[in-house]
């Protein structure tokens, strides 16, 4: 449960530093996770977005390029898809659908391949290069519901509801296909922090990692696979630490990828 | 005190931006055609300015639910200002007051207690007793009464009869005191008669308009665009606008002087020198109907006698003082104000002022000069109406088509109620003064009252009302009509202590909690323009009445209506000598009502059904009240004045004829209006073969007065270093207390800003947009700077309207006033801006 | 390799598993074609705040933060479904209009450059163009004294003046009409805002939308006079008109 905690904290803590400028008048960050100001010194700024506006043809200035690397560098750092699980709000709304599902049973939903999000991710990037705007934040879910929490805008509910339905049918939600995730997945190839199956001869297949795992399929390697290694180097890995919270074996451990 | 000053202003502002914020946005009032067929039209004048637009009310179910601009009305022809257009919203803010409403602890009156909403009955005895107390304790003079130049005709009259001759004191003042005592000074000092002699109709007549202190474009929409359609139908027609800083009138400006504050005195002064030096003196008029004297210099600020200020002036006692002097000595006298100097001191380039004279000098070029308050609201406002007079008269242009000085009165009935009706410390009706014993006698004879009844001293003006109630010799205080705690200068000091001082009981009557209300110990609900039979004076001398056409809310009673109703409490024995009584046995034991009332004249006209001649009919909560047609016993008592008084002119048409006119600009003789006064043919009572004859004089002439330049009571220095100047804005009446409360003015003007020369506000580290500190020796607000916009300020001078409750800018506003007319000047004084 | 074949059992078929696939797979593409769609809509009715170029919505992440930074909550952001493409930030003057602010912190405040810094006068600011839209309903058209659009606009007599014409039914008054001038008027907005009418007779229109073009082949005569001190052509010859020996006086003669 530790890391479970910790999670919802984080990404609650995220929202509070957001909200609390608007809610009780003490300004830490502004913006949202598109892009923002800390204590109005510390720019960060989402880099897939950026890259949108990049492919759309308007080279970004100031601040925001400096912002879009320091949270680069900080995903390489601590893991790509961090960004789904300790930051961006979509994710908490996918694990109450993924804990109502569990609990009401439903078993004979769709589920979509993980490679599904990196097509998105390019009809993104194209989307932006031919119509010279940022079209897919549009609908981009991980910032309209971040944006809508922020700004207490109505989006939350609908977004909220759209994607908490969405969730319900299908395995894993939205995280499932999402290309901001997607994009951050791709950071996640080469970052420093990695889950590891340090002990994973202690396993004892009870499959329950299998089963709470957002991505299962980055499992199979490192547990099972004999010579490769048991570092968990998919990007697809979020770094939750659900498997290492679910172990009763203490299989897993945050650990670098070196 | 437990209501400090702070929270009382604090709790006001709230009460205020509540009113203001919690009205409901204006319901579509979705007048379909079919829905239009059962309203009833029926006309009235615009309750606000004293141009007097004419404009037809439609009731439907008891409540006005749309006005339109009477197409037939000769001043406006069916337009209006954009205060005018929501006419039909001031009568339903949020918070009317609906009873009255006194300040009470543990079930008794108590200075300190909370409102408690009281019956009239109560509200009213508790008023008399204290009215009773100060009689019995300091006599007449402890008792007075602030009204306004926003009073009817009648109820203008019924306040004067019932101070000066049932009370016996002549502490009776209009807040017309602030707006135009300086033109009505002015105006008997050269004239001995008071009001303009000319009409609108020289708007259409005239080749030249020249502005003296008037941001005509604002504060008179409707005649400025009459003066516009001249300008831009005639191009020979020249536009001047002289002001201390660049107003609406600019715009349309074909000269404009900007003048450093208050040497318009040199300017007028200068323009003389001109007109003689060029031989451009009129002189067969001059020397028929002219005489010339030089005034009293040195006559101080009419400040309290111990500022050293006042103690410094030679002639602070006889400031209205003169002697006669020839032309020659007149002459001698302006040929000091050459054109050189006057550039120098005024700030003005020499080439405008040189412009500007020739102008007046040009013998082929008719014109009309108009002012406000930059002429009226001056510490020597007296000598500039003086002034600007004598260029009239040296030119003999005046009193005809075209021709002539007209002061523009700001109140929709500063003329008709405050001036004709006498409701100053000084008059009585019809030009009739209370220090000249024949005129108290004629009076007292119209009013069958014993001889002596009405006091020979002047009473106390506004200002002087103020310090005497902080100074406890003015102890039961009915202010009716106004918001002078807003309105008026130096409140903090001067005013709010006399309203809280422990001995003094204060009445404010008004259909809103203003400022003044909440000052209060008593709040008397009254009813508001056409919730009440009324009548209206403008500037021009066009009387105006209306039909009541829809009742007050609640229990709120008409102002006129209280005024009869509280003399009932009066037994004569209560505040008559015996000696006095003993002249009329007949009036032994009964009440200021039955006197001042019921006295045969008053009550004469029975009750009768009130209808148009389309039919409808209408209420008039008086006469049901009273018994009688309290409103034409008024009208037709208070005529007697001016068909038989000792002053000539002042006569007054029929009272059915003014429900059936729009309007009969006065002396209305033979069954006809005058256009132009003192001019032959036009005024009937000129002479034959005179040609002009200014018979307010005993000698038909007009009087050319020698007044110097004379330096204003406080002038910025070092600590306070700018100019504040205060007024208004189109949007606003006043005080904000109608306009405020209608939604959509409310969003188009919410806030009074600073407006403040861009190069001042950033050598004070401000911004536009930024909060800045204001104060004065006399307080502090804050407001918002304003660089831009419609008002531009030179160097060293700020503006701040004083409509918005929230900032009340006059109280920074030092309480020195004309000696002579004794009207505050509001448009100087100084102050320094500090980043909030 | 018992857990990975567990997940196949457990799981769907492959058939299955394809089917629900590209079902996904459509309904993101759907996703996607709606979003196109908005993003055509993108121009629209709606305002920037200062400094958005025409492409505004190529270079705004939409992050809020020219929102948080205005001082006067003018700016909001699109909501989904919204014109103008969600999350950018927009106003809507009859709310609250901009307040033209001499230091820009909107601008300031943008990380992106969509906001451009290189406009530092507010005065040059051009979030669109005021348009009197209905000459029918606004007071000053019939003639009526309001101008508060005029007194309200911080470029008072440059962005907005009052054109003078007289009142040929009233016959003695003037209508005074208020007219834009796109040089100066900067959108702001404050006349939207404070129109007294129940809806305001004049609007903020995107600049595309309000403004005129004239042909360029077509030069405004007194205007180009103007600009070069005299007639563009040399003196032309003027011989003087043939009179009767007598002329009546013109009307001016006549007039004082
Ligand atoms: S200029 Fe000022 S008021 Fe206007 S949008 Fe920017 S921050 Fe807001
Ligand atoms: S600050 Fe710039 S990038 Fe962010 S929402 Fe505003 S305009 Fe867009
Ligand atoms: S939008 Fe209106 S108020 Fe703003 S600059 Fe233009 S005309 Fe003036
Ligand atoms: S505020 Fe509205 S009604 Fe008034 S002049 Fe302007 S556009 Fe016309």
């Amino acid at each position: 449960m530790k890391w479970l905690i910790l999670r919802r904290l984080s990404q609650l803590a995220i929202l509070a530093l957001f909200l609390s400028g608007p809610l009780l008048g003490v300004w830490i960050t502004r913006g949202s996770l598109a892009g923002s100001m800390t204590l109005d010194f510390l720019p960060m700024a989402d880099p897939f977005t950026l890259l949108q506006t990049a492919l759309a043809g308007h080279f970004p200035a100031g601040t925001a390029i400096i912002g879009a690397l320091l949270v680069t560098l900080f995903y390489l750092l601590v893991g790509g898809r961090v960004f789904c699980s300790w930051v961006c709000p979509v994710n908490i709304i996918t694990d109450v659908a993924s804990w109502i599902r569990k609990k009401l049973d439903i078993k004979h939903t769709s589920t979509v391949g993980p490679g599904l999000r990196y097509w998105l991710l390019a009809i993104a990037c194209t989307l932006a290069i031919f119509s010279g705007i940022t079209a897919w934040e549009t609908i981009n879910p991980a910032n309209v519901m971040a944006r809508s929490l922020i700004f207490a805008m109505q989006d939350a509910i609908w977004m909220g509801l759209g994607l908490f339905i969405f969730a319900l049918l299908i395995k894993g939600g939205w995280c499932r296909i999402c290309p901001t995730g997607a994009f951050y997945s791709l950071l996640g190839f080469v970052s420093l922090t990695k889950v590891k199956a340090s002990k994973r001869e202690n396993c004892d297949n009870c499959n329950a990692c299998y089963q709470v795992c957002p991505e299962p399929q980055v499992l199979i390697d490192p547990l099972k696979t004999t010579g490769s290694s048991p570092v968990i180097r998919s990007g697809q890995c979020t770094n939750c630490g659900r498997c290492i919270d679910v172990c009763s074996q203490d299989v897993f451990r945050f650990a670098r990828r070196f | 005190m437990k209501l400090s000053r702070r929270a009382f202003i604090k709790a006001n502002a709230i009460a205020v931006t509540a009113a203001a914020a919690g009205m409901s946005l204006p319901k579509a009032e979705a007048l379909a055609n079919e829905e239009d067929l059962d309203i009833r039209w029926d006309k009235a004048p615009c309750r606000f300015c004293g141009t007097g637009c004419s404009v037809l009310i439609g009731t439907k179910d008891g409540r006005v639910v749309a006005t339109q601009g009477d197409p037939d009305a000769p001043v406006n022809r069916g337009l209006n200002c954009i205060k005018g257009y929501f006419l039909s919203k001031i009568m339903y803010g949020k918070d009317r007051l609906k009873t009255p409403m006194l300040r009470k602890r543990n079930g008794k009156y108590d200075k300190e207690g909370e409102f408690t909403p009281v019956s009239w009955d109560e509200a009213f005895d508790t008023m008399a007793e204290k009215f009773k107390e100060a009689i019995k304790k300091k006599g007449p003079e402890s008792v007075g009464m602030f009204g306004s130049g926003q009073w009817t005709v009648f109820e203008g009259y019924a306040a004067s009869k019932l101070f000066k001759g049932g009370f016996r004191s002549n502490n009776l003042d209009p807040n017309a005191r602030h707006c135009m005592a300086s033109a009505v000074a002015g105006f008997i000092r050269t004239f001995g008669s008071d009001e303009p002699m000319g009409c609108y109709d020289d708007l259409e007549h005239a080749d030249g308009f020249v502005l003296w202190g008037s941001n005509m474009a604002e504060m008179h929409p409707i005649l400025w665009s009459r003066l516009t359609d001249r300008r831009l139908t005639a191009s020979h027609v020249k536009v001047a606008v002289l002001s201390t800083f660049e107003n609406r009138g600019y715009e349309l400006a074909d000269l404009t002087l900007t003048f450093k504050p208050q040497t318009d005195l040199y300017i007028l002064n200068y323009i003389a020198n001109y007109i003689i030096q060029n031989n451009a003196v009129n002189e067969d008029f001059v020397a028929k109907h002219t005489t010339f004297k030089q005034g009293n210099t040195d006559i101080g600020y009419g400040l309290r006698p111990t500022d050293p200020r006042e103690q410094k002036a030679k002639n602070a006692k006889s400031a209205g003082g003169s002697k006669d002097i020839t032309f020659a000595e007149y002459k001698k006298f302006v040929s000091q104000f050459t054109l050189e100097k006057t550039a120098k001191e005024t700030g003005v380039p020499e080439e405008n002022l040189l412009e500007l004279a020739k102008m007046y000098a040009d013998p082929k070029r008719k014109i009309v000069s108009y002012w406000t308050m930059g002429f009226n609201q001056h510490t020597r406002g007296t000598w500039a109406n003086n002034l600007v007079y004598n260029i009239h008269l040296l030119t003999g242009k005046i009193s005809e088509p075209g021709n002539g000085p007209f002061s523009l009165t700001g109140q929709p009935s500063a003329c008709g109620t405050a001036r004709e009706v006498g409701t100053f410390a000084h008059r009585l009706p019809a030009d009739l003064v209370v220090k000249k014993e024949a005129h108290r006698d004629f009076t007292e004879k119209i009013w069958k009252l014993p001889k002596g009844t009405i006091p020979g001293k002047v009473g106390y003006h506004a200002v002087l009302q103020n310090r005497m109630l902080k100074d406890g010799k003015l102890n039961a205080y009915w202010v009716m009509c106004n918001n002078n705690m807003q309105a008026g200068p130096n409140f903090n000091e001067e005013a709010y202590p006399g309203y809280r001082n422990p001995d003094n009981f204060i009445v404010v009557t008004d259909p809103y909690p203003t400022v003044t209300a909440m000052a209060a110990d008593l709040m008397l609900p009254t009813a508001m323009w056409v919730e009440k039979e009324g009548a209206y004076g403008n500037a021009e001398r066009r009387s105006q009445f209306w039909r009541q056409q829809v009742n007050a809310p609640g229990e709120a009673k008409s102002d006129l209506w209280q005024l009869v109703e509280f003399s009932k409490r009066f037994k004569v024995e209560e505040v008559w000598p015996a000696d006095l009584i003993a002249q009329k046995p007949e009036y032994k034991g009964k009440t200021l009502y039955d006197i001042l009332y019921a006295n045969g004249q008053v009550n004469k006209f029975p009750t009768q059904k009130i209808s148009d001649g389309a039919g409808n009919t209408y209420d008039n909560n008086e006469m049901e009240d009273f018994g009688f047609y309290l409103q034409k016993g008024i009208y037709e008592e208070y005529r007697l004045f001016g068909l038989h008084g000792p002053k000539k002119g002042h006569e007054l048409g029929e009272f059915d004829d003014y429900h059936k006119s729009r309007g009969l600009r006065w002396p209305v003789v033979d069954g006809k209006e005058t256009l132009w006064r003192y001019r032959e043919g036009y005024d009937p009572h000129v002479a034959k073969g005179s040609g002009v004859q200014f018979y307010g004089n005993k000698d038909n002439r007009a009087r050319i007065y020698a007044l110097p330049y004379e330096p204003p009571a406080e002038s910025p220095d070092k600590e306070f270093d700018l100019w504040l100047c205060t007024g208004r804005v189109l949007e606003h009446w006043h005080t904000g207390s109608m306009t405020q409360r209608v939604p959509e003015l409310y969003r188009a003007v919410p806030h009074a800003v600073l407006f403040m020369n861009p190069e001042d506000a950033k050598a004070r580290g401000l911004r536009r947009g930024m909060s800045a500190k204001i104060s004065s020796r006399r307080g502090e607000i804050t407001a918002t700077i304003e660089t831009r916009g419609r008002n531009r300020m030179p160097k060293g001078q700020v503006f701040l309207p004083f409509f918005d409750a929230r900032r009340l800018a006059n109280k920074l506003i030092l309480d020195a006033t004309c000696p002579i007319s004794k009207e505050t000047d509001f448009k100087k004084c100084a102050a320094k801006v500090e980043r909030a | 390799m018992k857990a990975a074949s567990d997940i196949q059992q457990s799981g769907l078929t492959s058939r299955r598993k394809f089917l629900s696939g590209s079902a996904a797979a459509a309904c993101g593409v759907a996703l996607f074609g709606l979003g196109g769609c908005m993003a055509k809509d993108e121009s629209g009715v709606i305002l920037r705040p200062p400094g958005a170029s025409e492409e505004f919505l190529g270079a705004c992440i939409r992050c809020g933060q020219c929102v948080r930074a205005c001082p006067y909550n003018t700016l909001k952001l699109v909501g989904l479904f919204g014109q103008g493409g969600t999350g950018s930030p927009y106003f809507e003057p009859r709310q609250v209009s901009c307040e033209m602010c001499e230091d820009l912190p909107c601008i300031k405040a943008c990380p992106t450059g969509a906001l451009d810094p290189q406009l530092t006068d507010v005065n040059k600011a051009k979030m669109g163009l005021a348009v009197l839209v209905d000459q029918e309903t606004c007071l000053n058209y019939l003639g009526l004294r309001c101008g508060v659009c005029y007194r309200a606009c911080p470029s008072i007599d440059k962005a907005i003046t009052l054109d003078a014409r007289h009142n040929q039914r009233s016959g003695k008054h003037t209508l005074f009409l208020p007219k834009i001038h796109s040089e100066h008027c900067t959108g702001c907005g404050k006349c939207e805002k404070s129109c007294v009418l129940e809806a305001s007779a004049i609007k903020v229109l995107p600049r595309s939308l309000a403004k005129g073009e004239l042909g360029h082949h077509y030069r405004l005569g007194w205007e180009e006079k103007e600009k070069k001190g005299s007639s563009l052509i040399p003196e032309a010859l003027d011989l003087p008109d043939r009179m009767p020996e007598f002329t009546p006086p013109s009307f001016e003669e006549v007039k004082p």
